[in-house]
């Protein structure tokens, strides 16, 4: 390193090295207050035994270090302050800021969740009155707030189907999943006990009712179905399939990652849904933080409401709240406290500013998918014809003539200063572009993105490497993800990164 | 609505543009009996000072103006703004998951630098990108242990987070793993006998916390030694990272599973907080959850990755190692930032200090008559102590006072009743401790 020039061009495409290469001993970038009671050596109060003696390589550094440190780091990433995010079934909405401003409010971040509940009516307030909204939004009867992402809530909706099927003797064997399904659905069944059962999606991405008249039987405990599906359309059969699931005794689950297409349009709980979870991070525009944290909230029928994990919150005569605990029936606790309370802040206060106006939001997320649609439709392969809800689903078939895959015109998009699409899902479509703009993107940013598609189309037909090397404009090229795998650095230690740093 | 980009012109020519003439038309595939006939009914819509002005009220509705002597797996601890500045950068917060490196580094790096931060802190080899929480950390990390051992039985130390515990006969309950409780001694220490009593050629994991609920450590050494005569696995829990600032790493834990609320975020009623899972190198493959790697581009530059995704749900559905998806990533930046601002002589201090707070607040209330600690092993920054009379009552006569006192711990535990779980960080000034004892000296003198 010593002959090459150190500083050179724009931070952002310049090397940041780890805080721990930064470090210097003996500097810090947090100073205490001074200590108001008589000090303690830690030796004699803990004994020798339960002494630490070192803490190797952690950092020393200072406040200003610290800032420039993530500061640089985060110049480096897209975010959906900067531009589109299309990312299908990840629905990368708007981030209200008034929302990270009253989750912060002093009585709303500093309170304690063992804290007595006649001083936590507040807390207890915001709580119910988010469930009431959901509740309202999806048709259900019930609420629990407790899960911590869409995954933990399914987890709970199906724990949930179990308690109540115990309750009548029989937990049952298995459950049946879409082929078109998110790969959370099938690793949840697991855990939840549950062995899995695949069922083929029909022509036009649906589920096959007659196989699912056929396949359902007294060891069926339920079924998850996503609608609108991943292919972005609406289950035809929605009500009928209710009825079979029903008609033998198991229930449908409905994963909510696609409620943002239905909020104010049509309700699961009057087509049939026993129980289902809403991603707050999606539908309710909590930020994504970078994969986190997001809630997965269950809605209920009533024939669920008496098994919902511990405690609901519940109205006392004298108008005040508080938490049950005694629920004889209940299948437990999902988590320690009563989940995410300050995400769940966040979608209430975009609850409260939309109101019934949340309609709005759906009519403009799938005309803003539809109108990608209609612009991209006479250049990119479209697998499943049916009418689009909240997302496209092309497939790279035309691309891929000339070696093209639907990574690659991922990839070469973020040249265009868009983030990618979504890849390689839903399974059954081989080749998958998954597209969804959500409400929150003007018809001007829409007219881009469909210009930039329309552009790398041609670039794959007259130049594919250009589309086959891509990204061109990054900070990194593509990594060596194969390697990273075969030899994984998790970490970092003063040996394992000197020959890779520069 | 001014979330929504669109003019009524510009949607009726987007409409247009598709031969459609009212936004009805978008929903024709939906089938008419599934459409919902009338308007929700929903409280709002409201102008973004409406919003504040909602919360500020529920704020009023809360606990301001009381003093807290809790933790119980939530603690109050300083906070630097830098750290909240920092995470409120649009390319933080908005980012999404970095499934795409190339415009991912800064949330690929950080999380690499957080792995790291976590391994150094806990003594072990590997650690993830994060969890939902403390208590599914725990139940994954058993979870990890049948897979290591295909045993199905765990032996679980009753001194562990009541929740957890919970959480974990939750997760247990439908695949078929047996827990078997153990006791603790007078120390508030696991019965080490009672253990080896307890542990077989069947048994999984041993899971103990320490310091445990009742904030006193556990003698890790031993207990390990212990669980591995048999060959079962030690999964230990901590829900105080502070702690590490002074007290000996679980270094001879096979799976530690952390919450990182302390390192910077605040208690906000109970979450998001950011669970941890850290582990041996030679485990890595049955680890739940997202890890971030280091490798290089074509031109030899270095970046990082996430990797090893064979074991994750999108990869291996059913098979996978864990259901888990969206995790705490946010919360993650948090715990660095702030663990880097504190640094290594920082984060000492800080253990210190909490050290020095709680030994001040036993001596004080051990003070008065009838108040005695329940449990003579070593602490941190919580411990128990044992009251005249029930703790309920006592509590009701301290929020006269504006006192959150100590968490009773006859609704947990029904042979600890007139015991109080009480927690005093670097947060709380020796003028509160004082008043706290005197308040309580006050009524307990008393008469009922």
């Amino acid at each position: 390193m010593t002959d090459r020039i150190r500083k050179a061009g724009r931070h952002t495409s310049q090397s940041e090295g780890l805080i721990f290469e930064k470090s210097v001993p003996d500097k810090r970038g947090m100073e205490l207050p001074p200590l108001d009671v008589p000090a303690v050596d830690a030796r004699q109060a803990l004994g020798a035994a339960y002494l630490r003696d070192t803490l190797e390589g952690f950092p020393e550094v200072s406040e200003v270090e610290v800032m420039r440190h993530y500061t640089r780091l985060s110049t480096w990433n897209y975010a959906i302050d900067l531009g589109m995010y299309p990312l299908g079934s990840c629905t990368m909405k708007y981030n209200p800021r008034v929302n990270e401003y009253v989750a912060r409010l002093d009585g709303i971040a500093t309170e304690h969740p063992y804290q007595p509940v006649e001083l936590s009516q507040g807390c207890l307030r915001i709580l119910d009155t988010l469930q009431n909204c959901l509740v309202e939004v999806t048709g259900m009867d019930a609420c629990t707030l407790q899960p911590a992402s869409g995954a933990h809530g399914e987890l709970t909706g199906l724990l949930l189907i179990r308690a109540y099927l115990e309750n009548q003797g029989n937990p049952r064997k298995k459950v049946l999943i879409p082929d078109s399904a998110h790969g959370t659905n099938p690793a949840t069944a697991a855990i939840a006990g549950y062995a899995v059962e695949n069922i083929r999606s029909d022509a036009n991405g649906q589920i096959d009712v007659a196989r699912l008249r056929e396949i359902v039987n007294e060891d069926v405990a339920g079924l998850m179905v996503t609608n609108p599906s991943t292919v972005g359309v609406f289950e035809q059969h929605i009500a009928e399939i209710a009825q079979i699931l029903h008609a033998k005794g198991a229930l449908l689950y409905m994963d909510g990652a696609n409620m943002n297409a239905l909020a104010g349009i049509a309700r699961p709980g009057d087509f049939g849904v026993d129980v289902m979870h809403l991603n707050l991070h999606k539908t309710y525009s909590t930020p994504h933080g970078g994969g986190g944290p997001g809630a997965g909230p269950v809605v209920v029928k009533k024939l669920l409401e008496p098994f919902l994990p511990v405690p609901v919150i519940a109205h006392q005569s004298d108008g005040r709240l508080t938490l049950d605990f005694n629920r004889p029936k209940t299948l437990g606790r999902m988590r320690a406290f009563y989940g995410n309370f300050g995400v769940l802040v966040r979608a209430l206060a975009y609850a409260l500013a939309y109101g019934p106006g949340i309609r709005q939001a759906s009519e403009d997320a799938v005309l803003n998918a539809n109108y990608i649609r209609k612009h991209l439709e006479d250049l990119f392969d479209l697998p499943y014809k049916f009418p689009s809800m909240h997302e496209v689903v092309f497939s790279d078939a035309r691309q891929k003539k000339n070696g093209v895959s639907t990574t690659d015109i991922a990839k070469r998009l973020i040249d265009y200063g868009f983030h990618p699409y979504t890849t390689a899902f839903p399974l059954i479509v081989h080749g998958a572009l998954m597209i969804e703009p959500t409400e929150s993107e003007s018809r001007e940013e829409c007219d881009l993105f469909i210009h930039a598609m329309r552009s790398i189309a041609e670039e794959a037909a007259t130049n594919p490497e250009l589309v086959k090397t891509a990204p061109h404009t990054t900070r990194v090229g593509r990594l060596d993800e194969v390697g990273a795998a075969r030899k994984p650095i998790l970490r970092w230690t003063p040996k394992a990164t000197t020959e890779a740093a520069d | 609505m001014r979330y929504l980009p669109k003019s009524p012109s510009e949607r009726r020519e987007m409409l247009a543009a598709l031969g459609l003439r009212s936004s009805e038309d978008l929903f024709t595939s939906i089938p008419a009996a599934c459409r919902l006939k009338g308007p929700l009914h929903l409280p709002g819509p409201l102008s973004e000072m409406e919003i504040i002005d909602y919360f500020r009220a529920r704020a009023e509705e809360n606990s301001r103006g009381y003093t807290c002597f809790l933790g119980a797996g939530v603690y109050n601890h300083l906070r630097s703004v830098v750290t909240d500045t920092l995470i409120q950068r649009g390319e933080f917060l908005t980012s999404y998951t970095p499934y795409q490196a190339e415009i991912s580094q800064g949330t690929l790096q950080a999380i690499f630098e957080f792995q790291t931060l976590m391994c150094q802190l806990t003594g072990q080899e590997v650690a993830n990108a994060s969890m939902w929480d403390g208590s599914t950390a725990l139940a994954e990390a058993v979870l990890m242990a049948e897979r290591l051992t295909g045993r199905h039985r765990v032996a679980v130390a009753s001194s562990v987070h009541p929740e957890y515990r919970q959480v974990l006969a939750t997760y247990a309950h439908n695949l078929g793993l047996r827990l078997d409780e153990l006791a603790f001694a007078a120390s508030g220490q696991l019965d080490a006998e009672a253990l080896r009593a307890s542990v077989s050629a069947e048994t999984a994991a041993v899971v103990v916390q320490s310091p445990n609920f009742f904030g006193v450590l556990e003698q890790l050494p031993q207990l390990a030694e212990i669980a591995h005569a048999k060959e079962a696995l030690l999964v230990v829990a901590i829900t105080e990272g502070v702690s590490l600032g002074v007290v000996r790493p679980p270094a001879e834990a096979d799976i530690v599973a952390m919450e990182g609320q302390s390192f910077g975020l605040p208690p906000s009623y109970g979450g998001p907080f950011v669970g941890v899972i850290a582990t041996r190198e030679k485990f890595v493959r049955q680890m739940p959850g997202r890890l971030a790697g280091q490798t290089s581009d074509h031109d030899g530059r270095r970046g990082f990755c996430l990797t090893l995704a064979t074991r994750e749900q999108h990869i291996r559905r059913e098979k996978a190692t864990s259901n888990i998806c969206t995790n705490q990533a946010l919360c993650a930046l948090v715990a660095s930032i702030h663990l880097c601002l504190l640094g290594k002589e920082g984060l000492r201090e800080l253990a210190e200090q909490n050290l020095a707070k709680a030994r001040f607040a036993a001596t004080e209330l051990e003070k008065i008559p009838g108040v005695r600690r329940a449990f003579s092993g070593p602490t941190f920054n919580e411990f128990v102590i044992e009251l005249p009379r029930s703790v309920k009552m006592v509590n009701d006569a301290l929020l006269r006072e504006k006192i959150i006192g100590p968490l009773p711990l006859g609704s947990f535990y029904p042979e600890l009743t007139k015991r109080g779980l009480l927690c005093v960080t670097e947060t709380l000034p020796r003028s509160e401790i004082e008043r706290l004892a005197a308040t309580l000296r006050r009524i307990l003198s008393t008469p009922v």
